[in-house]
């Protein structure tokens, strides 16, 4: 082993483990997704607008990020109660329900889509109840609002618990000790304190119902204009051979979750340094 | 020797807070925890609940049956296979990433980070999709391939390629904040000692990241199998030879074989709940909690 001017390190194996990380990551990653926007790169963009802005396809766009946006609000709201559930108070089984937390996680997308289903079904055992009530879940919108919800359940919880656990009870005692009623402490000073979490939490769910394909086909029934999500059109393209419908598509869902992601990143970095105050 | 983890593991201590000014009234406490139990058992606990239900609707021997045609045992094989072939990659490559982030000093680290994070947030179809795009009878390499009688696309590798994609962060992700809060000090002892490369990797490093590594395998081992998208599209749902375990339960839901859908899917679920066993063993391990 030579040791260099420039040595980084006199720790052997940054040319292999660089390497090799380089390397792989461009194999497995990047040059598979640079495909579908070469791909794309090709088309003329008379041929791109007219792919991703078919009715159909804008009927599915607005599915996907509408449920995905409902059911990420919703997400925020009961993964708030949740943590803060979890974090503040003790009942029996509260470890068990901690774990629970992170099913939609561990839990395959098929069984999670065929559990939805069966549970909201005309004979199901929610959807019997919902039913004769003029509520029909499954094979309609709804449908796919409650799968997403199930799956973007842990995002929130997780992302909003260790800050949470992190505040010191010396800024709600300040505030009691100021004359604030306990209602005006949560809402004036803890809430925004979990803002930039709840906004993390929310915007990981988002990009994460966005692109769910599983949990979701087998609920919605999958009716062009009306119940198909973005990605079941991609693959009916890809079944139907139009390979530069499917990838144009593709690539406008590629570039909404990179922006995300960057969004995602810019937040973490935002509510780190709120933290640090 | 303490080891600070910096991931997720170190969020997991959970304790009630109880000074005076924090406490809420009593009736907002049993409120928001029954609206909280209530959401849970709904969203979480109801699903799970009737997939076991289902599953053993028409009794035991049924279910055995089902699990025991030769289409399904062809799945879980191949569920496995795949498993067994993209954890150790991923792993392989989360340490040798995490190696080089976390124990030199070279630019471009941040942008490394965030393309190491890019599987996460691709739909699995489109993970299947760019695959099909290189591989596929029109793809990059299409003529290629069929010119040299190799199968990628609707063949076992277009599988195991697709799920290593989807799976790729997951091991790194757990093990470079660790690795980046844990330091050089103990490596450079070790190296100083007159220890090789190998050697301190092996007694040194490693049973320092050993809990963070066994995280990341049982997250990445979770997903490789339920993996479902992304596989769909690559695997051409040949019986008995492309198919997987959630692949199989669509096939078997798709044909009105409700209770035996269900009854594959219970396998499935069964892994789940023993990887939130798993990673809950981990972290109380990993924290010292008892």
């Amino acid at each position: 082993m030579t040791r260099t001017r420039n040595s980084r390190s006199i720790l052997p194996g940054f040319g292999l483990s660089l390497g090799f990380t380089v390397a792989y990551l461009g194999l497995i990653v990047l040059i598979p997704l640079s495909a579908a926007f070469i791909r794309t790169a090709g088309m003329s963009w008379h041929d791109f607008v007219a792919a991703v802005s078919s009715p159909r396809v804008i009927a599915a766009y607005r599915l996907s990020f509408g449920a995905s946006l409902a059911a990420g609000l919703v997400n925020v709201v009961f993964g708030l109660v949740v943590a803060w559930v979890l974090v503040r108070y003790s009942f029996p089984g509260k470890r068990i329900v901690d774990s629970l937390v992170d099913l939609p996680f561990a839990l395959p997308t098929a069984v999670a889509g065929i559990a939805l289903t069966s549970l909201y079904s005309p004979n199901g055992w929610v959807g019997r109840w919902l039913v004769p009530l003029g509520f029909r879940v499954a094979f309609t919108w709804s449908g796919v609002f409650v799968a997403l919800t199930f799956i973007g359940l842990p995002f929130v919880v997780r992302t909003v618990q260790p800050v949470l656990l992190e505040l010191e009870p010396e800024i709600e005692e300040a505030s009691s000790t100021l004359g604030a009623s306990r209602l005006q402490t949560v809402i004036r000073i803890l809430l925004p304190e979990l803002a930039p979490s709840l906004l993390t939490g929310f915007a990981l769910a988002f990009a994460r119902a966005l692109g769910e394909y599983g949990s979701v086909v087998f609920i919605s029934g999958n009716m062009p204009m009306r119940t198909e999500i973005v990605p079941l059109l991609i693959i009916t393209k890809l079944e139907q051979y139009d390979y530069q419908g499917a990838t144009a598509i593709a690539v406008v869902m590629l570039v909404s979750s990179f922006v995300l992601l960057l969004l995602i990143n810019l937040l973490q970095k935002w509510s780190r340094r709120h933290q640090a105050i | 020797m303490a080891s600070a983890i910096a991931s997720t593991l170190a969020t997991r201590p959970v304790r009630a807070v109880s000074h005076r000014a924090t406490r809420d009234p009593a009736w907002a406490r049993w409120a928001l925890t029954a609206v909280a139990l209530l959401f849970l058992a709904f969203f979480l606990v109801l699903p799970l609940l009737v997939v076991f239900v289902q599953a053993l609707d028409k009794g035991g021997a049924y279910f055995l049956a089902t699990v025991r045609e030769p289409d399904a045992l062809a799945s879980i094989r191949l569920t496995l296979l795949t498993v067994a072939i993209a954890v150790p990659a991923n792993v392989t490559f989360g340490v040798s990433a995490a190696w080089a982030i976390a124990k030199f000093r070279f630019p471009g680290k941040s942008l490394l980070t965030t393309l190491i994070d890019l599987p996460f947030a691709v739909s699995p179809v489109i993970s299947g999709l760019i695959y099909v795009l290189v591989f596929g009878a029109q793809g990059w390499l299409g003529p290629w391939l069929i010119d040299h009688n190799i199968r990628i696309i609707f063949a076992v590798p277009g599988i195991i390629l697709a799920t290593t994609f989807v799976t790729f962060p997951f091991v790194a992700r757990e093990l470079i904040p660790l690795m980046q809060a844990q330091g050089t000090d103990e490596e450079y002892s070790a190296v100083t000692l007159g220890a090789s490369g190998w050697q301190t990797f092996w007694r040194v490093t490693l049973p320092n990241i050993r809990w963070g590594l066994l995280y990341g395998v049982i997250l990445c081992n979770a997903r490789a199998m339920g993996e479902f998208g992304a596989v769909s599209v690559v695997s051409g749902h040949i019986r008995g030879e492309t198919n997987t375990m959630p692949l199989h339960v669509e096939i078997l839901y798709n044909e009105y074989n409700i209770v035996g859908a269900f009854a594959v899917a219970s396998l499935l679920a069964l892994l789940a709940l023993a990887t939130l066993v798993l990673k809950s063993i981990v972290e109380w391990r990993q924290t010292g909690t008892p």
